[in-house]
């Protein structure tokens, strides 16, 4: 948000670093993506909430170049990337980090992680950032020489987090972290989040169900249904609003009556 | 020294099996599809070395025309993909199968409109030369296709294990979506894949034709080569070749001590024995995937 009292032109570090506008995107025939605009600041994260099926996961394939998108504007430090494939925009510096199991399963886990700098060159850097990457994910260095597919659960959601920070990401696009994992994993991921967010400057649009976690963590939220953006708040804001915690956070609101109501209508419908 | 004398030849016949099974192998690692046209890449590489170096033809310098043969087939292997499989992308394998089986019809169509389908030898500096160690007489062309074969799958062996590129190849194979995510270039992995087992079978092609006589139909040898690489478990490629020596192997000595037309059956039996009691093939590396 721009937080401008004067409603000046906004200064510069406050210009979005990415920032998608009416974006489209189809699965087939089915118009999956409809009409989608966002902004992300240096530094923050920013959290996309919605039930299964919203289109979360596409809106982040699109954005990474993985799915071409029919419409809109992608734009990446003001650089418009919607035509461009995969690797490319690895190479710009933005990453996506897949929800689940979307590792390779049959390489070692240093193998995994070290082909996360595919798009490097620096040796150098590379071997350092390795060290990072382990210093945040200890028990990936106990594991190192296994074959990724026998990882539990939790540690290959780390593995691809991991495998993500090696294509030394700007901006990380994280899509379900939490998926399938329990809840003490699910904290001590998100607590290893927040600390790359802040120490290692990473940006992070962080697509979640989870909203109460994702929320915690996010500076900004938006919520997605049906492939369009309904709400759109500072994190804290959104966590108490009664919509939010009606449908996503789960907090029981009882009317006048003490009673409970069941066909409660969003506001945004 | 019977004995010796079937199992080096059987060797090197199981060396030209191994090398077209590689082919199936790195096909199927990297796109999940069956080439069945591996044979007749290979049958086509040797009548393009044929065609470069037989003094009918261009007569070129055997070892001149070797690399240049290898070239061509690596380009074929590569455009190949982007002008044809490629556009098969997101249709189901079978789809990708059945095209490679059409195109294995071509080939053999076309080679034969060119060269003929009388059978050719390629002319090699050490075609006749002979090694003798006691009673043993071993042809240099057996001894050559030996040497070549164990060089190349430890160049392959050790390509996939370090290099950069044979990484990406692994990776995108294993599972694409993640290759994508990390910013390998997947399809133009998959085309470098292609031109791969373009000259794989360019040198499968080569040595075959120095140790024995080629015509178009020796493509369809592909389908004893996918017997081989069924055995190695399909994906691994010391498998395949492992695959591709035991059915060299099988061969003579079933022509020789069993009656006449076992030695024709023998590969596809080891592949059924295989099936029902390794499934996966004895170096399976692929537990979770199915042919």
């Amino acid at each position: 948000m721009n937080k401008n009292p004067n409603n000046q032109m906004p200064v510069l570090r406050d210009a979005p670093v990415l920032r998608i506008e009416n974006l489209e995107s189809y699965y087939g025939p089915i118009m999956a993506i409809r009409g989608v605009s966002l902004e992300v600041r240096e530094g923050q994260i920013v959290t996309i909430l919605g039930a299964n099926g919203a289109g979360k996961t596409t809106l982040l394939k699109t954005i990474s170049g993985v799915m071409t998108p029919a419409k809109g504007i992608i734009e990446l430090n003001g650089e418009n990337i919607s035509t461009l494939e995969a690797d490319q925009i690895v190479k710009k510096h933005m990453v996506h980090v897949p929800e689940g199991r979307e590792i390779f399963p049959l390489l070692s886990v240093e193998k995994n992680i070290s082909i996360g700098a595919y798009v490097r060159k620096d040796r150098e850097e590379i071997k350092r950032d390795e060290e990072m990457v382990y210093s945040y994910f200890p028990i990936l260095k106990e594991r190192a020489k296994q074959q990724a597919g026998t990882l539990s659960g939790g540690q290959q959601q780390m593995l691809a987090i991991a495998r993500g920070l090696m294509a030394k990401p700007k901006i990380m696009l994280l899509d379900e972290p939490s998926l399938g994992l329990s809840p003490l994993l699910v904290e001590e991921i998100f607590t290893i989040l927040k600390r790359l967010n802040v120490e290692q400057k990473v940006t992070m649009v962080l697509v979640e169900q989870n909203a109460k976690v994702a929320l915690d963590v996010a500076d900004y939220g938006y919520v997605m249904e049906l492939g369009r953006i309904v709400m759109a708040d500072d994190a804290d804001k959104l966590e108490n609003s009664k919509d939010i915690q009606a449908f996503y956070l789960g907090v029981r609101q009882d009317n006048e009556r003490g009673q409970r109501r069941y066909k409660q209508r969003k506001t945004w419908r | 020294m019977d004995m010796m004398q079937l199992l080096i030849s059987g060797l090197a016949n199981g060396c030209v099996y191994g090398l077209i099974a590689l082919g199936f192998v790195l096909i199927y690692k990297a796109t999940e599809a069956v080439n069945f046209a591996q044979g007749d890449f290979m049958m086509l590489g040797a009548f393009i070395t044929i065609w470069l170096t037989n003094t009918e033809y261009l007569g070129l310098n055997f070892y001149l025309a070797v690399p240049i043969a290898i070239l061509i087939m690596g380009v074929l292997g590569y455009l190949l993909d982007i002008l044809v499989i490629r556009r098969m992308f997101g249709q189901p394998q079978i789809a990708v199968v059945i095209l490679t089986i059409a195109l294995g019809f071509i080939i053999r169509f076309v080679v034969g409109a060119i060269w003929g389908h009388d059978p050719h030898l390629l002319e090699t500096p050490f075609a006749g030369k002979e090694l003798k160690i006691g009673a043993l007489v071993l042809g240099y062309e057996e001894i050559a296709v030996i040497i070549v074969t164990l060089l190349l799958t430890f160049m392959l062996f050790t390509f996939f294990r370090k290099a950069k590129l044979g990484q990406a190849m692994q990776a995108a194979s294993q599972n694409q979506l993640a290759a994508y995510y990390v910013g390998i270039p997947v399809k133009k992995i998959q085309s470098l894949v292609w031109a791969l087992a373009g000259i794989v079978a360019a040198v499968a092609g080569a040595l075959f034709a120095s140790k024995g006589a080629i015509d178009p139909s020796t493509g369809l040898l592909g389908i004893k080569a996918f017997a081989a690489a069924v055995i190695g478990g399909f994906g691994s490629l010391p498998g395949a070749l492992i695959g591709g020596l035991i059915i060299g192997v099988v061969e003579p000595f079933a022509a020789y001590y069993l009656p006449a037309g076992y030695s024709q059956v023998a590969p596809y039996a080891i592949m059924l024995l295989v099936l029902i009691f390794r499934p996966a093939g004895l170096f399976a590396q692929m537990q979770n995937k199915k042919v």
